[in-house]
C-alpha cells in the first residue's frame, strides 16, 4: 500500500533525478563553477588577496602576457625536457620489470608488492628523504658511494646542469612500478596458446615479442604512457620539496611550480588562472593525440 | 507515529551537533604563529594570561614552509579561524591594504606607550605605509641575523699564531666583511670542515635575508623608497661589488650550501661542518642547549652581523602581532596585545627567551646577561633593515631569490642577473600603478 503510494507520488523520471541530482549538483559546486569562474577571472586583473579591489576586465591580457614571455616559454621547456625524459625511463623500466615479473617463479608477490611500494608512498616524504640521500656532502648516500669514482661529490641538487637529472630519478624510482603494474596486466591478459602456436612454429623469442607480446599490450601501454604524460605534465611536489622549489636557479622550475607561486606567493589571481587555461589547453591536446593513437593501435588490433 | 518519532530523533540530533560547539564553547582567542621555539616560549607566557583573564589562548603553531600559505589562504577565505596572527614585516603591506588587518592607529595610540618600543621594530613590524604613523600591528618578537662562531678553533693558540702569520691581524670575531672572508678561507679545510655557511637557498626568502644585509653595507639599496624607481639603485656598482664579493664565499662553504636557509646552516654548525655560521638570533637557544647541540653547545660564541666598506646594516627578523579583521574576537585579541605589551609581561617574554622590543626591557642587565648572545643580539637592534614591505613584496622577493641564486650556482654573472632584477621590480611597480 505504502509503496503504490509512494509510486503514485513520484514518477520514474523525477526517482531518476532525485538520485542523480546530489552527483550533479556537487559535480557542478566543485567543478563546473570553478572551471567558468576560473575562465572569468582570466580576462580580469584580480588579486585574490585583494578582496577590496574589484575584478577589472583587461580582455586577453593575461594570455598575450604569458605567451609573450620568454621565462614563460623556458619553464615550459624545462617541463617538456621532464615529461619526455621522466616518461620514457619510466615506460622503458616498467616495461622491462613486467616482462621479468611475467613468469611463475617463488616469491612473485612479495617481489611485486615491494616493487610497487614507491608509488604508495606521498609524493612529499619520497621528495624529502631523498633529499637526504642526494645529499652534496659525505651525509648524503649516493655521493658517498660515488664520490670516489667521480672525484668529488655531485651537485645533485646544487649543479643546474644536474639537477633535473635528479629530479626525474626520484619520479622514476616512484612511477616506474605503476608502468610495470598496468604492463603486467596486459601481458597477463594475453592468451597462452597464441604463444603455444607460435612454439609449434618454432617461433623466435623476438618474433612472438614483436608479433605477439607488442601488439596486444600496446593499448595498455599507450594508456599508461597517457596517464604518466599527464602526471608528469602537473610535476609539482617532489620539484617544490627536492629542489626547493624549482631550484638551483630556474633549472627544475616546471610550469606548475611556476604556476603555484603565481597563484598561492603572489597571488596573481587572473594571470595564474590563464595560465592554468593554457596549461589544461595543453594536457588536452597531448591527450587527444594519445587516444587517437590508441584507437589507431585498437583498430588495426 | 513512529515515522514522527524518527523524524523528531532526526531533529533533535542535529540540533545537537550543531549546539555542542556553542555549549561548550568558553571565551578562547587563537594565536597563528610558526612552528618554533619562540612559540613554545610565547605558550607558556599566555598562560598567565589566562590565569589573569580566565581566557583560554589557543596557540596554533604552523610549519615554516606552511605559515604564509596557511594564513593567506585563510585570509582569502575571510576565515574566522585566527584571531591574532604574528606575521611577518613584509606581509604589512599586503595584510593592510588587503583589508586582511585590523587598522590598530587610534587603539595604538590610546593604549600602547609606543615611546617604550624601540622605534626600529615598531616602524618594520607595525607601520604601513613607513612614516604615516598607521599601525596595523604589535611587534612580538624581533629578530635579527646574526653569526655564531666555533670558540675552540677562534681560540685555539696553534690557529692563531697560523691566522696571524698569514693575516697579519688577530685571529677574532669578524668586524667587517673582509675579515669574515679571512676567516672564511683559513678555516676552509674540505672535505671535513669549511670557513662560513651562509644562506644561499632560494626557498622563500632564505638568499634575500642572507645577501640584502651585505648589498646594504656595501652602499647598495632596493630602489627609492620615495619614487619607488629601482634603476641606478639594485644594480648600481655597489650591489655589483657586495652580489660578487657573497658568490666569492660559496668555495669557503659546504658543496650543498647552495641550499642553505637556517635550518641548513644551524645543522652544518652543530654538525662541527663549519667555523662559522649565518642564522636568526631566534634559533640560537637550541645552539647553547647540550641536549640539541651535544658536541658545540659550550664551544659557540656569537656576534654581530659585520660591517661593509660603506656601512654597517642587518637584516632584520621576527614577526608582528596583528589582529585578523575576520575575527569575531577585536575586543579580546586587544586585550591580549595590551597586556603583553606591560612592561612586566615583556620582562617575563624576555626571561623565557622572546626577544622583546620594549627598550628599556632589551637594555637592561637582566636580559642582556640572561643569555650569551643576547648582547650580540642587542648590539645588532640599531643596524637593523628590511625589505620593501608593499603588497607586491612577494613578486619582488620572487624576483630576488631566482635572480641571486642563479649567481651563486653559476648560471649567471652578478651585472646580469641585476640588471634583469631591476627590469623585473620596475615592472612589478609599473602594473601596480606606482609610477602613475
Amino acid at each position: 500500500m505504502r509503496t503504490a503510494r509512494f509510486s503514485r507520488g513520484f514518477s520514474d523520471y523525477q526517482i531518476k533525478m532525485a538520485f542523480i541530482m546530489p552527483t550533479m549538483i556537487l559535480l557542478i559546486l566543485m567543478n563546473i563553477f570553478p572551471l567558468l569562474w576560473s575562465l572569468y577571472l582570466s580576462f580580469h586583473r584580480y588579486k585574490a588577496s585583494m578582496p577590496n579591489r574589484p575584478a577589472k576586465f583587461i580582455g586577453v591580457q593575461n594570455y598575450a602576457r604569458l605567451l609573450t614571455d620568454p621565462e614563460i616559454w623556458g619553464y615550459f621547456q624545462t617541463t617538456a625536457y621532464f615529461v619526455v625524459l621522466a616518461v620514457i625511463t619510466q615506460f622503458i623500466i616498467g616495461f622491462g620489470l613486467a616482462l621479468l615479473l611475467n613468469r611463475e617463479f617463488r616469491y612473485k608477490g612479495l617481489v611485486t608488492t615491494l616493487i610497487l611500494l614507491p608509488m604508495m608512498l606521498s609524493p612529499v616524504v619520497v621528495g624529502l628523504f631523498w633529499r637526504f640521500i642526494f645529499a652534496s656532502d659525505a651525509s648524503g648516500l649516493v655521493n658517498y658511494l660515488l664520490s670516489p669514482l667521480f672525484g668529488g661529490p655531485i651537485g645533485w641538487t646544487t649543479d643546474p646542469k644536474i639537477a633535473m637529472l635528479a629530479v626525474v630519478i626520484v619520479d622514476t624510482w616512484m612511477w616506474s612500478p605503476f608502468m610495470m603494474l598496468i604492463s603486467l596486466a596486459g601481458l597477463s591478459a594475453i592468451p597462452k596458446y597464441l604463444y603455444e602456436a607460435a612454439d609449434v612454429d618454432r617461433a623466435s623469442r623476438w618474433f612472438k615479442f614483436r608479433w605477439i607480446t607488442l601488439p596486444l599490450v600496446s593499448p595498455l601501454l599507450l594508456i599508461a604512457l597517457l596517464f604518466r604524460t599527464m602526471d608528469a605534465f602537473k610535476m609539482f611536489d617532489i620539484v617544490y620539496v627536492l629542489t626547493r622549489e624549482g631550484g638551483p636557479g630556474i633549472a627544475t622550475e616546471t610550469v606548475s611550480m611556476n604556476l603555484y607561486k603565481l597563484a598561492f606567493r603572489n597571488y596573481n589571481t587572473g594571470k595564474a588562472c590563464a595560465m592554468a587555461y593554457i596549461l589544461l589547453i595543453i594536457i588536452v591536446a597531448l591527450s587527444n593525440i594519445y587516444v587517437k593513437h590508441l584507437n589507431k593501435v585498437r583498430g588495426e588490433a | 507515529m513512529k515515522k514522527l518519532a524518527c523524524y523528531f530523533a532526526v531533529l533533535m540530533f542535529s540540533v545537537l551537533i550543531v549546539a555542542i560547539p556553542t555549549i561548550d564553547a568558553q571565551e578562547k582567542l587563537t594565536i597563528a604563529w610558526a612552528q618554533w621555539d619562540p612559540a613554545n616560549y610565547l605558550d607558556e607566557l599566555s598562560k598567565d594570561f589566562t590565569a589573569e583573564t580566565g581566557i583560554e589562548v589557543d596557540l596554533v603553531q604552523i610549519s615554516w614552509s606552511h605559515f604564509q600559505d596557511s594564513v593567506f589562504t585563510a585570509f582569502v577565505g575571510k576565515s574566522d579561524r585566527y584571531d591574532i596572527v604574528i606575521g611577518d614585516s613584509q606581509w604589512l603591506g599586503r595584510n593592510s591594504v588587503g583589508g586582511h588587518y585590523v587598522d590598530l592607529t587610534d587603539w595604538i595610540n590610546e593604549n600602547i606607550d609606543v615611546d617604550a618600543i624601540y622605534a626600529t621594530a615598531m616602524e618594520a613590524f607595525a607601520e604601513y605605509p613607513k612614516g604615516s604613523g598607521k599601525y596595523w600591528a604589535l611587534p612580538a618578537e624581533v629578530d635579527a641575523n646574526g653569526f655564531l662562531y666555533r670558540t675552540d678553533l677562534f681560540e685555539d693558540a696553534d690557529e692563531k699564531a697560523k691566522f696571524k702569520e698569514k693575516y697579519g691581524y688577530e685571529l677574532a670575531p669578524p668586524k667587517t666583511y673582509e675579515e669574515l672572508r679571512d676567516i672564511a678561507e683559513f678555516f676552509t679545510r674540505p672535505p671535513n670542515l669549511y670557513g662560513i655557511a651562509p644562506w644561499y637557498s632560494k626557498e622563500y626568502d632564505g638568499i634575500t635575508m642572507g645577501f640584502q644585509q651585505v648589498m646594504w653595507s656595501f652602499g647598495g639599496s632596493y630602489g627609492d623608497p620615495e619614487t619607488y624607481k629601482v634603476e641606478g639603485h639594485i644594480n648600481s656598482d655597489d650591489v655589483v661589488a657586495a652580489l660578487e664579493y657573497y658568490t666569492s664565499l660559496r668555495v669557503f662553504s659546504p658543496p650543498d650550501a647552495p641550499n642553505y636557509y637556517w635550518a641548513e646552516t644551524l645543522d652544518a654548525f652543530k654538525a662541527g661542518k663549519v667555523a662559522m655560521a649565518m642564522d636568526y638570533f631566534a634559533f640560537f637557544p637550541g645552539v647553547v642547549d647540550s641536549n640539541q647541540n651535544p658536541n658545540y653547545y659550550d664551544k659557540t660564541g656569537f656576534f654581530v652581523s659585520p660591517a661593509g666598506p660603506k656601512g654597517h646594516a642587518i637584516s632584520i627578523g621576527g614577526q608582528g602581532m596583528s589582529i585578523s579583521a575576520y575575527s569575531k574576537n577585536q575586543d579580546i585579541a586587544k586585550r591580549y596585545l595590551k597586556w603583553f605589551m606591560q612592561k612586566p609581561v615583556q620582562e617575563k617574554w624576555a626571561q623565557l627567551g622572546g626577544f622583546t622590543p620594549h627598550e628599556e626591557v632589551l637594555q637592561s642587565e637582566v636580559f642582556l646577561n640572561a643569555t650569551p648572545f643576547n648582547r650580540a643580539f642587542a648590539a645588532s637592534f640599531p643596524y637593523l633593515r628590511d625589505f620593501w614591505a608593499v603588497p607586491e613584496y612577494a613578486e619582488l622577493l620572487e624576483a630576488c631569490q631566482t635572480g641571486w641564486n642563479q649567481v651563486i650556482i653559476g648560471s649567471k654573472s652578478a651585472k646580469d642577473a641585476l640588471d634583469e632584477i631591476a627590469r623585473k621590480h620596475e615592472a612589478i611597480f609599473e602594473d601596480a600603478g606606482y609610477y602613475d
